[in-house]
């Protein structure tokens, strides 16, 4: 807390225990029943993660022609959901790597969440460049293996850099869950009832038994592997944004793109954090864990990188008009007043506009309201990557070579089935696992004793 | 004592098993294991052992990771030759992403390859699970065991060493 005024509010609760710690995180998971919203929940995004599957299998028997896009537009819906989401994941490890190194302690009862919800989210967004390939089986020749061809990946593509960059976060990101998970899994066999529950979190627990000397060499490692996971943000979302700055389309070849995606990804992610904190810790009553004064700091994580945006944006017109360059400027005023017009004013008004409500203290502390602006910078960030997608492609050099991009029922269902795919995951998530790190919460429980007393 | 695999001390409060761990250490007992349900501060340096191998192993790991990734990139361009308006074959900048990405890489695996060796993980099983009061270990309750191989052992009746380090209960855990 230190990098903060001081607050009259407490990030724990102040009748904590560590007993009690144990107990409101890991009791929903071990004592049935199961709230009937979580069964419907479940239900209904598994529906719809049947969707995805038929909606694949379709792609796979037909090929790319379901989907709307063709030359010139296509990169389509494929491409907008693959940065979409995994932006979206990028806030799971802002909030768990950069917070921990930064020592904001207030990210101890999130952090596992959204770590999880990083995982998920890459899950979805490594899905599309494979279904996008067009034949998807030959999805290996992007690795680098001794082939009887003689043929290499294009290294110096940031395509090439995608696959490395992607497969790289995804291991990091399990990696560094699952090492943090190691000692609530102990927590979680030690205290479920059933054989089965006693085996299962048994052996995912490796046999953690808490000895001081584990806990030093993990503390070590869950350090670095933090250290790592930072950069490797930053990192992630330049490769993604270099993938449009490096091709010379206009619209797309632009220095700013690294940062301004890179920020992108942590406002859209934080907007996603609290869309799905904000009903979990009803369901499950965590307010005494996720308080209040959590959803205000991430309220002003989104406020902040919200402007990062705005500049990008502003950054992205200005060059446009400084360069003089004609199809550069053309692309800007296609992208005001084109037939994508709406996308583009809306994308504006979620993502520059509705965010300054949080400059008002009594807003951002209120509940509907945070909700609410989170969906809309969703939204908003959502068709932040359709418009620069489709309406740099869709009309570029030579007005012959111009055409429209309209998503089909299949380029809808695909994405729909990936938000299904990716809440159905996390209700599994919240049902088996604890959703809050029970270790860091009991050391930030004895400190706040100790300070208290 | 020869069947048991040590004398198990239990406390209800980080500082009390921070002071029982000192006194264990004055009273000179060497054997000496502690268990947390979350990283007490300062309790792992009151223990004898070496420091940690595993920040050194992941430097290494990385390292390793990513001189490998640049040599293969380096090897795939002269391999695979495109001459590209005579450009230099070893375009160096363009292969540093992937290398930085490999270098990550191998080094949190390396990391996590490297604890579970030193932890010796997986091990399910281990006599201090036979325990009845251990399975608090993991959630509010504090543990230091010294193990039957102390010299010092058996010099102090447990009922002595319970009141000396302030425990809540002490007890023999069988082997």
């Amino acid at each position: 807390m230190s990098a903060h005024p001081p607050s009259p509010e407490a990030i724990v609760d102040p009748t904590a225990t560590l007993t009690s710690v144990t107990e409101t995180v890991s009791g929903p998971i071990l004592h049935p029943p199961w709230p009937r919203l979580w069964l419907a929940g479940f239900a209904g995004a598994f529906v719809v993660t049947l969707g995805l599957f038929a909606a694949i299998g379709w792609l796979f028997i037909r090929g790319v022609g379901i989907w709307g896009i063709n030359i010139p537009v296509a990169w389509g819906f494929a491409i907008v959901n693959f940065v979409w989401w995994i932006g979206i994941g990028h806030a799971g490890t802002f909030i768990s790597a950069i917070l921990l190194l930064l020592h904001q302690t207030w990210r101890t009862s999130i952090n596992r969440f959204t770590e999880a919800m990083t995982l998920f989210a890459v899950a979805c967004a490594a899905l599309y460049p494979v279904l996008h390939l067009g034949r998807p089986i030959y999805a290996y020749w992007l690795l680098p293996y001794p082939d009887t061809m003689g043929l290499w990946p294009q290294f110096r593509s940031p395509l090439v850099w995608d696959v490395f960059a992607v497969s790289t976060y995804a291991t990091v990101s399990l990696v560094y869950w699952y090492v943090g998970l190691l000692p609530d899994l102990a927590t979680m066999r030690d205290r479920a009832a059933s054989t089965v529950g006693r085996r299962g979190y048994g052996i995912l627990a490796l046999g953690w038994r808490g000895d001081a000397r584990h806990w030093a060499h993990h503390e070590k490692l869950y350090l670095i592997l933090a250290g790592l996971a930072t950069p490797l943000v930053v990192s992630v979302h330049s490769i993604v944004g270099m993938d449009f700055a490096i091709a010379i389309l206009p619209g797309w070849h632009s220095t700013i793109f690294p940062p301004y995606f890179v920020g992108g990804a942590i406002f859209s992610g934080f907007a996603m954090v609290l869309t799905l904190v904000i009903p979990v810790r009803a369901l499950f009553r965590m307010e005494g864990l996720i308080t209040l004064r959590h959803l205000e700091l991430m309220a002003l994580v989104v406020l902040t990188t919200g402007w990062i945006v705005t500049y990008g944006y502003f950054s992205e017109f200005f060059t446009a008009w400084w360069s003089g360059d004609e199809f550069e400027r053309f692309v800007q005023a296609n992208r005001a007043l084109g037939p994508y017009a709406p996308a583009f004013w809306l994308m504006l008004t979620c993502n520059v506009l509705i965010p300054n409500l949080f400059w008002s203290r009594r807003l951002r502390r209120s509940v509907p309201v945070l909700f609410g602006v989170a969906i809309l910078v969703n939204v908003g960030m959502w068709l932040e990557r359709f418009v620069i997608v489709v309406t740099s492609l869709h009309r570029d050099f030579v007005p012959s070579s111009w055409g429209m991009y309209i998503p089909t029922f299949w380029d809808w269902s695909t994405f729909i089935g990936t938000i299904g795919f990716f809440l159905a995951l996390l209700f599994l998530f919240l049902r088996l696992l604890p959703a809050i790190s029970m270790s860091e919460m009991r050391g930030l429980v004895i400190k706040a004793k100790e300070s208290g007393e | 004592m020869k069947t048991a695999y040590g004398v198990m001390a239990e406390f209800s409060a980080p500082e009390r098993l921070a002071a029982a761990v000192a006194s264990a250490r004055r009273m000179g007992y060497t054997r000496i294991e502690t268990y947390l349900p979350y990283p007490v501060p300062g309790v792992a340096q009151l223990l004898p052992g070496r420091p940690s191998p595993v920040p050194l192993a992941m430097l290494l790991g990385g390292l390793l990771s990513g001189l490998g990734a640049f040599f293969l990139q380096v090897y795939a361009a002269r391999d695979y030759p495109l001459d590209v308006g005579g450009r230099p074959l070893n375009s160096w900048p363009a292969f540093v992403p992937i290398t930085f990405e490999l270098t990550v890489l191998g080094a949190a695996l390396t990391g996590v390859v490297t604890f579970f060796i030193v932890a010796r993980f997986p091990r399910l099983e281990h006599p201090v699970f036979n325990d009845e009061r251990f399975h608090r270990a993991s959630q509010d309750r504090f543990f230091l065991c010294v193990r039957s191989d102390d010299p010092r052992l058996g010099s102090t009746s447990l009922e002595e060493l319970r009141s000396e380090w302030g425990a809540d209960s002490i007890a023999e855990v069988p082997a």
